[in-house]
C-alpha cells in the first residue's frame, strides 16, 4: 500500500511538472504574441495608414480637415477647405511646381500626401477643443506636416527644367533632407480629381510617375562613379600607376564602345580618364576589375535591392557581373546596357561620396505640428548605412572636384563656391532612334560638401550644355543666400 | 454631447478592462494559496455588467438608436442569469472560469451586434441555447459521472465524423470543414475536439506506456491527416498540439513533448511541399503585401483594422471593421482591437489567458488523474485555438481560419466551447469534494 502511494506520489509529481512545463510555455508564447500585437499596431500605423488598399482614411476624412503641407520655411504648400456637408476641397497654392513631390490624396496617393497621410488624418486637439468644433458643426483641423522643401530651390528646379522631360533632387548631404524634387512631365495637383481617367490612363507620358524616385534610367557615365569606385577596390595598392592609351574606341569579343563623339584621348590615368569621362579607358577599367570585387561593390552600393528610404522608388538594375559575357561587362562599365538607375539613387550615393563614405537616409518629411503649432514628431537624420570606406569616398570625392577643374564639368568652374561631380550622355532606344539624355551628379562646396544635386534631362543631348548649367543655377542660389 | 460620451466611455472602457484582467490574475494567485475569492468574484461580475453598460452607452449616444436598447436588456438578463443558476445549483463550480466565459461571451455579443444586427440576434440564440445545454450536460455528469474508458469510442466516432466530413462535406473557400443538417451548418471538427481530449485522456489516464502512446499516436494521426486533407489546416495543428500536450502531462517526460515538436516541425515542412494550400498560406504570410489583391487581402485588411484604432480605439460604431472578409468568424479579434482599442483587446488576450491557468490549476489541483489529464486538455485545446486565430489575423503566425472561442460568431464555435468548459464543470469537482465519485470502486 506505501509502495503504491509512492509510486503515484511519482507520477504525480511528473504530472504536476508537465502541467507547470505547458503553463510556462504557453505563457511566454501568447504574452510574447501579445506583446507583438500591441507593437506591430503602434509601430506601423502610419505605413498601414498610407496603404492604398487602406479604406480606413475616408473615416477619418470625414471628422477631420486634412493637415496643411508646409515647406521647410513655413509656406504653405497645399490646405484643404470645408465644402459644405462636411466635405472638403485641397488647394495646392503652387500647382504644378511641387506636384511630385507634395503628391495628391485621391484615388490613390503620392509623395508627401501619401507619406503624411496619416497625420493629415489626425488631430492634436484637445478633447475640450474638438466639443467645441463638434459644437459648430465643423471638422477638426488635421495635424500639419512640414517639409524639408525649400521653395527657392524647388522652384528654380523647375524653372530650370522647364517643359522638358526629367528630374531633379537637391538633397542636404549631412541631414538626408531632400531640398527639391521635381519631375516633368509635371500635373496640376488641384484637378486631379477630373483630370484622373486621363492621367492614370497615360502610359506613354507617364505623368504621375515621379521620375525622381520611380524614373530608371540607362546610367552612362555617371555610372563611372561605380565602376572606378570597384577598381578602387580591387587595387587599393596601384590605382595611382593605371594608364590607358585611348583611340577613341575599345573593342573586345566583338562589342566595340566608343569615345563621346569619337574623341582620342590619348594616354590618359585614371584619375584623367574620369574627369573627361573617356568610356574607352573605363571598359578597359572595367574588364580589369574582379566580377567579383564588382559584385560586392554593386551590393554595397545596393544595386538589384532595396535602398533605405521611405519613398516611393523603384530599385535600380544592373546585369550580374559574375554571369555577364564580355560584351555585357563592357556596357556595364559605361552604365549602358542592361544598367537602369534611379536619380534618386544616383544622388544617395553622389550623398555618401560627399559624406565620408555614409549614407544619410534621404527624407521629405521634417516635423509634424499640431493644430495649435506644437511640434509634434520631428525626422532626424538617420544614418542609411555606409556605401564606402571613407578613404574611397575621399578619393571620389577629389576625381569628381578634376570633374569640374578640367573635365566635362568645367562648366561649374570658376564660381564662388567649388563644385565637384560627374556628367554622363546616356544613349536610350527610343522607337528605333537613339536619344541622349543628359546627366549630371554633384556636390558643392568639394571640400567641406553641404548640398547634393542630381539632374537628368530626357533626349537632351550634351549633358554639359544642359544638365551641367542646371547644377550652376541650383548651387547659386543654394550659395547665394 | 455624444463625442464627449464616446470620449469618456473610451477611456472607462480601457479602464474597466484592465482592472477586470488584473483581477483575473489576482484571482489566479489567490487560489493558488488556497483564500478564498469569492469577493474578488463578485466584484469581476460588477465590472463585467459596467462593461456592458459602457459598450451600450457608446453604440446608443453614436446611433442614437433604441432599439439597442433590446439587445442590452435581453443579453443583461442572460449574463445575469448564468453565473446566478451556475451558483445555485452548482454551488462550487469554479466563478472565475464561468466569469470570464460571460465576460468573453458579451463581448462577443456586442462586436457582432455592431457588425449585423441580425448575427447578433442569431448569436444571442446560439449563447442562451449552449449554456442551457452545457448545464444540463454538467447536472447529467455530476449525477451519473463520465463511462471515461470508452475511448475507442470517441477516437471512432470522431474519426468517422471528420471523414464524413471530407467526403460529403461542402468545400467553404478551399477548405472542406462543414456540413448542413436541417438549415444548420454545423462544423463537426468544432465537437470532434471534445471528443479527441475525451479519447486521449481515457486512454492514457491509467497506462502511459510505449504502446500506449504509439497506438493514440497512430489514430491522433488519423485524426490530423484527414483534417489535412479538408484542408482545414487550424484544426489539424489544434488536435496535433493538444496530442503533443497530453502524451507529455499523462507521462510526465520531456522526451514527448521535445519528440513531439521536432517531430511537427518536420510534418510542417513535409506539408509545406506536398500541399499548395499550405505553401500559399506560408507565402501570404511571409509577405501580404505581394498578394494584397487576392491571398493577402484578408490578412492586409487585418492589420488596417488593428492599428486603425491605436491604444483606446475608435469606439463602437466608429470604426470599419467590416472591410474585412469574414471578419465575424476568423478575424473577430482586429474588429474588436480596431473598435476597442489595442488595450482593450491585448487585456482580452490576457483574460484568455488567465482562463487557461486557471483550467491548469485546477488540473494541478485535482487528485483524479483522468479528471486531471481531461482539464489540461481543454486548457490546451482552448488557448491553442485562441493563440492560431489571433496570431494568424495579426500576421504573428499563418493564417489558419479557425474562430475564436466565444467570441467569434458561430453556432458551432459557441456550443461546442461551452459544451467544452461545462463537460470540465461537470467532472472536475467530484473528487476533491466529500462526496466519494460515484465511479470509484
Amino acid at each position: 500500500m506505501a509502495d503504491r502511494v509512492q509510486s503515484k506520489g511519482r507520477k504525480q509529481a511528473g504530472a504536476e511538472h508537465a502541467l507547470i512545463g505547458i503553463g510556462v510555455l504557453f505563457a511566454v508564447l501568447f504574452v510574447a504574441m501579445t506583446a507583438y500585437i500591441g507593437y506591430y499596431a503602434f509601430r506601423y500605423r502610419k505605413e498601414l495608414m498610407g496603404n492604398s488598399y487602406n479604406r480606413k482614411a475616408e473615416l477619418l476624412s470625414a471628422e477631420v480637415l486634412r493637415g496643411d503641407i508646409l515647406a521647410a520655411d513655413g509656406a504653405v504648400l497645399a490646405y484643404s477647405e470645408e465644402a459644405g456637408n462636411g466635405a472638403q476641397k485641397r488647394i495646392y497654392p503652387y500647382g504644378e511646381a511641387f506636384a511630385h513631390a507634395v503628391g495628391y490624396a485621391t484615388h490613390d496617393r503620392a509623395g508627401v500626401e501619401a507619406l503624411g497621410n496619416y497625420d493629415l488624418l489626425h488631430t492634436g486637439l484637445s478633447l475640450k477643443d474638438r466639443i467645441a468644433f463638434d459644437r459648430e458643426g465643423r471638422l477638426f483641423p488635421g495635424n500639419k506636416v512640414m517639409t524639408t522643401l525649400r521653395v527657392d530651390l524647388q522652384l528654380a528646379a523647375y524653372e530650370a527644367l522647364g517643359n522638358r522631360n526629367g528630374a531633379i533632387l537637391v538633397t542636404n548631404v549631412k541631414t538626408g533632407e531632400i531640398y527639391a524634387m521635381v519631375s516633368g512631365p509635371s500635373f496640376d495637383p488641384g484637378t486631379i480629381e477630373e483630370s484622373w481617367e486621363l492621367l492614370s490612363a497615360d502610359t506613354e507620358r507617364g505623368v504621375l510617375v515621379n521620375r525622381a524616385t520611380q524614373g530608371l534610367y540607362p546610367a552612362g557615365s555617371t555610372f563611372k562613379v561605380v565602376t572606378a569606385l570597384a577598381y578602387l577596390k580591387g587595387h587599393p595598392g596601384d590605382y595611382t600607376a593605371y594608364a590607358y592609351n585611348c583611340y577613341g574606341s575599345f573593342s573586345s569579343a566583338g562589342e566595340t564602345v566608343h569615345c563621346y563623339g569619337g574623341m582620342a584621348h590619348g594616354q590618359i590615368s585614371l584619375r584623367q580618364a574620369f574627369a573627361v569621362s573617356c568610356n574607352s579607358a573605363f571598359v578597359d577599367l572595367g574588364l580589369k576589375t574582379d566580377a567579383e570585387v564588382l559584385d560586392n561593390t554593386l551590393q554595397q552600393l545596393r544595386f538589384n535591392t532595396t535602398l533605405p528610404c521611405d519613398l516611393n522608388y523603384k530599385s535600380s538594375r544592373t546585369v550580374d557581373p559574375k554571369a555577364a559575357t564580355v560584351p555585357e561587362r563592357m556596357q556595364l562599365a559605361i552604365g549602358q546596357g542592361e544598367t537602369a538607375m534611379s536619380p534618386l539613387h544616383l544622388n544617395m550615393i553622389t550623398a555618401a561620396i560627399a559624406n565620408k563614405g555614409v549614407l544619410i537616409k534621404p527624407h521629405l518629411i521634417g516635423g509634424i505640428y499640431d493644430a495649435y503649432g506644437a511640434l509634434i514628431g520631428e525626422t532626424k537624420a538617420e544614418n542609411g548605412g555606409r556605401l564606402m570606406d571613407e578613404e574611397e569616398a575621399e578619393i571620389m570625392r577629389s576625381m569628381m572636384r578634376e570633374v569640374v577643374v578640367s573635365g566635362t564639368g568645367s562648366g561649374l568652374s570658376g564660381r564662388s563656391y567649388e563644385a565637384a561631380g560627374k556628367t554622363g550622355s546616356a544613349e536610350h532606344a527610343q522607337g528605333g532612334n537613339i536619344v541622349t539624355h543628359a546627366w549630371f551628379t554633384g556636390f558643392a562646396p568639394a571640400s567641406d560638401p553641404e548640398i547634393c544635386v542630381t539632374i537628368i534631362v530626357e533626349g537632351a543631348g550634351s549633358s554639359s550644355t544642359v544638365a551641367v548649367p542646371i547644377a550652376g543655377i541650383l548651387f547659386d542660389r543654394w550659395f547665394q543666400q | 454631447m455624444t463625442l464627449l460620451l464616446t470620449e469618456i466611455s473610451k477611456y472607462l472602457i480601457t479602464l474597466v478592462m484592465l482592472i477586470y484582467t488584473a483581477e483575473c490574475f489576482l484571482i489566479l494567485y489567490r487560489a493558488g494559496t488556497e483564500r478564498s475569492v469569492r469577493g474578488l468574484c463578485t466584484r469581476q461580475t460588477i465590472f463585467l455588467f459596467a462593461l456592458q453598460a459602457l459598450f451600450f452607452t457608446q453604440i446608443i449616444a453614436h446611433t442614437g438608436n433604441l432599439r439597442y436598447l433590446a439587445f442590452y436588456v435581453v443579453q443583461l438578463i442572460v449574463l445575469v442569469l448564468t453565473p446566478v443558476l451556475f451558483t445555485k445549483f452548482f454551488p462550487d463550480c469554479s466563478r472565475p472560469i464561468i466569469n470570464n466565459m460571460c465576460m468573453l461571451l458579451m463581448i462577443g455579443m456586442t462586436v457582432i451586434l455592431r457588425i449585423s444586427s441580425a448575427k447578433a440576434v442569431r448569436q444571442m440564440i446560439f449563447v442562451t441555447v449552449s449554456i442551457a445545454i452545457g448545464m444540463l450536460l454538467i447536472y447529467v455528469l455530476r449525477r451519473n459521472g463520465f463511462p471515461r474508458q470508452l475511448w475507442v469510442l470517441y477516437a471512432s466516432l470522431g474519426a468517422v465524423a471528420l471523414g464524413i466530413v471530407l467526403v460529403l462535406g461542402a468545400t467553404v473557400y478551399g477548405s472542406r470543414i462543414n456540413y448542413t443538417i436541417l438549415g444548420f451548418t454545423f462544423q463537426p471538427s468544432e465537437f470532434v475536439k471534445i471528443l479527441f481530449v475525451l479519447f486521449l485522456s481515457g486512454a492514457l489516464y491509467q497506462s502511459q506506456t510505449i504502446g500506449r502512446v504509439l497506438l493514440t499516436g497512430l489514430i491522433a494521426a488519423a485524426h490530423v491527416l484527414i483534417l489535412v486533407l479538408s484542408r482545414d489546416l487550424g484544426s489539424a495543428l489544434i488536435f496535433f498540439v493538444v496530442y503533443i500536450c497530453m502524451v507529455f502531462i499523462a507521462t510526465g517526460h520531456p522526451g514527448y513533448l521535445i519528440g513531439g515538436i521536432l517531430l511537427g516541425v518536420a510534418a510542417a515542412v513535409a506539408a509545406y511541399y506536398l500541399f499548395g494550400h499550405v505553401r500559399s498560406r506560408v507565402l501570404v504570410f511571409l509577405d501580404p503585401w505581394a498578394t494584397i489583391d487576392s491571398n493577402g487581402y484578408q490578412i492586409a485588411q487585418s492589420l488596417f483594422s488593428i492599428s486603425a484604432g491605436i491604444w483606446l480605439g475608435r469606439g463602437l460604431f466608429l470604426g470599419r471593421p467590416s472591410s474585412i472578409p469574414f471578419v465575424e468568424d476568423d478575424v473577430v479579434f482586429s474588429a474588436i482591437a480596431e473598435e476597442l482599442g489595442l488595450i482593450f483587446a491585448m487585456a482580452m488576450l490576457m483574460v484568455c489567458l488567465s482562463t487557461f491557468l486557471l483550467l491548469l490549476q485546477e488540473a494541478l489541483q485535482s487528485q483524479d488523474s483522468w479528471c486531471r489529464l481531461l482539464t489540461a486538455g481543454i486548457a490546451v485545446t482552448y488557448l491553442f485555438q485562441v493563440f492560431l486565430t489571433v496570431g494568424g489575423g495579426t500576421k504573428f503566425i499563418p493564417l489558419t481560419g479557425v474562430t475564436l472561442p466565444f467570441v467569434s460568431y458561430g453556432g458551432s464555435s459557441v456550443l461546442s466551447t461551452i459544451l467544452m468548459f461545462c463537460l470540465f464543470e461537470g467532472v472536475s469537482r467530484q473528487d476533491h469534494g466529500t462526496r466519494e465519485p460515484s465511479w470509484a470502486g
